[in-house]
């Protein structure tokens, strides 16, 4: 069992009111912004369930909103982040739905270019407490919590890629906590996501990068609790 | 240094090396969490001040919640305890019940605050540590100690079940952050290790059975008074700890009996909004206003 410590019960330092549906909420709105590498043009939100219900009570659109923009969880400034986003020049929008074959507190967030074309899709869970899971990008299954810094590549399906990445990585002497490859069909386009015990530095990225046919390639740090 | 898990392995292993509950706590998680015993009173410290600006924000930022049902109550307290003179509660009681209230009030008008155990039932410890400190003028020294305390008791209780209204109803929420207070408390006023264990031990037994059924699924109603009953509850708890008063059942079997409580408990009493005073007529109707907010 993972040591629980006297700072999991006193903390986080979070803004209210709610772990799972504020706190949890901007965390994935972080991680998203994380995955999709910048400051959005415009945004779409999907709530389903709980979220579409009480969201607008608990802030988890002002929360998943302010992580996009990138305030963390203790940001007093999440409680105006629709003006934020306004002044940021950042178009938003929510809808609100429910459907029971989704998690309880679960959100699509759909990033978009200026013209209105979808550009990514991530879907995530709070799974309570604050923790998050990403569970989709744009049609891959993904089980991303943030609890281990990770690697996500998205590139065209060929032989050797998995070697050449876990020889890069072991280059650097970074132990891989796990790994998960999916793809939708031969030869097309595949997602690998990998969680390391550390964070893998620039020069590592960059080899990756120059690899054939890497279409999106993010190194992204451990999730601030 | 092996972790403790139980309240009877934490007095044997404070009992051994003659150190108080904060003290070897401090030691323990230096071990594990790999950082100096200076830089763990530091995080408790940070976590101290966050509580202390929690209530200045509370007192501060008064005014009815979107939904109407909450909101201005720790105003309405703090006027009436302006002047404890000839009051049935002294200005610390009064302190406790004005701070308490004003901390879930700041959390729900998405204020920063300290989850203790969690979001819903912060403004409890904090509450208590800090009247007491205002009352009693205990050092930052004292205050830290007492909060790594709290924490201890918490952690003891989130080893057995864990601490979500989801989970195990609001025992597990606003009951466990009442037996951190009161351990709080007993630390405070000096009280022995045993007796910081049977405060905690007291105050969450009667308060076993207790639901989670927040009206709209907010967390306003009956959350931020509860924090208030709950704040006060404490003390009585640490009050009759330190008489020497103890729990006839042992604390680690009252960890059992409420998490077997939990267990019981129907789900539509665990913060699914499905039961109890989420379903009153009054509710209903807040739940289609906020719907349409």
């Amino acid at each position: 069992m993972r040591y629980i410590s006297i700072f999991d019960i006193i903390g986080p330092i979070m803004i209210g009111p709610s772990s799972s549906h504020t706190a949890g909420a901007i965390r994935m709105g972080l991680f998203a912004r994380k995955i999709f590498g910048k400051k959005p043009e415009k945004v779409i939100f999907k709530l389903y369930n709980s979220f579409a219900k009480t969201g607008r009570g608990h802030g988890t659109d002002k929360g998943i909103l302010g992580g996009i923009l990138g305030f963390d969880v203790s940001d007093a400034g999440i409680k105006h982040s629709f003006d934020f986003a306004r002044e940021q020049g950042v178009d938003y929008s929510f809808e609100y739905l429910t459907m029971d074959y989704r998690h309880p507190n679960s959100v699509d967030i759909i990033f978009l270019n200026e013209t209105g074309q979808e550009l990514m899709k991530i879907s995530a869970n709070s799974l309570g407490g604050g923790e998050v899971q990403i569970s989709k990008i744009d049609d891959f299954s993904t089980d991303i919590r943030g609890d281990y810094p990770v690697l996500i590549l998205v590139y065209k399906d060929r032989q050797g890629v998995l070697s050449k990445v876990s020889g890069l990585i072991q280059e650097q002497g970074v132990n891989i906590a796990s790994l998960n490859c999916e793809r939708k069909e031969k030869y097309k386009e595949a997602v690998m996501t990998i969680s390391l015990d550390s964070i893998l530095p620039d020069e590592t990225i960059e080899e990756i990068k120059k690899l054939p046919d890497m279409y999106l390639v993010r190194n992204i740090e451990r999730l601030e609790e | 240094m092996e972790n403790i898990v139980t309240f009877s392995q934490l007095l044997k292993v404070t009992d051994r090396h003659k150190k108080r509950i904060c003290e070897v706590f401090c030691e323990l998680e230096s071990h594990m969490l790999e950082k100096s015993r200076e830089e763990i009173r530091n995080l408790a410290l940070r976590n101290l001040n966050v509580m202390k600006s929690s209530i200045k924000d509370g007192l501060k930022n008064f005014g009815i919640s979107p939904s109407g049902m909450s909101g201005e109550d720790s105003q309405k307290i703090l006027k009436r305890y302006r002047n404890a003179d000839n009051l049935p509660f002294n200005s610390l009681i009064g302190k406790i019940l004005t701070y308490s209230i004003a901390i879930s009030e700041e959390n729900q008008r998405m204020g920063r605050i300290v989850a203790c155990p969690t979001a819903g039932s912060c403004g409890i410890l904090p509450s208590v540590i800090t009247a007491y400190t205002e009352e009693y003028g205990f050092s930052e020294e004292g205050q830290i100690d007492a909060l790594i305390t709290a924490g201890v008791i918490g952690k003891i209780a989130a080893q057995q079940m864990p601490l979500a209204g989801a989970v195990a109803g609001c025992q597990a929420e606003c009951g466990v952050a009442s037996a951190m207070a009161a351990g709080a408390a007993v630390d405070l006023m000096r009280g022995n290790n045993e007796q910081v264990v049977h405060a905690a031990a007291l105050a969450l037994k009667n308060v076993m059975g207790l639901v989670c059924d927040p009206v709209a699924g907010l967390v306003e109603v009956p959350c931020i008074k509860r924090n208030g009953f709950l704040a006060v509850h404490a003390v009585t708890a640490s009050e009759m700890a330190l008489a020497g008063v103890q729990s006839f059942i042992p604390p680690d079997e009252v960890v059992q009996a409420v998490k077997q409580a939990g267990v019981l408990m129907s789900p539509m009493l665990k913060e699914s909004s499905e039961a109890g005073l989420a379903v009153t007529d009054t509710a209903k109707q807040i739940v289609k206003d906020v719907l349409n907010m």
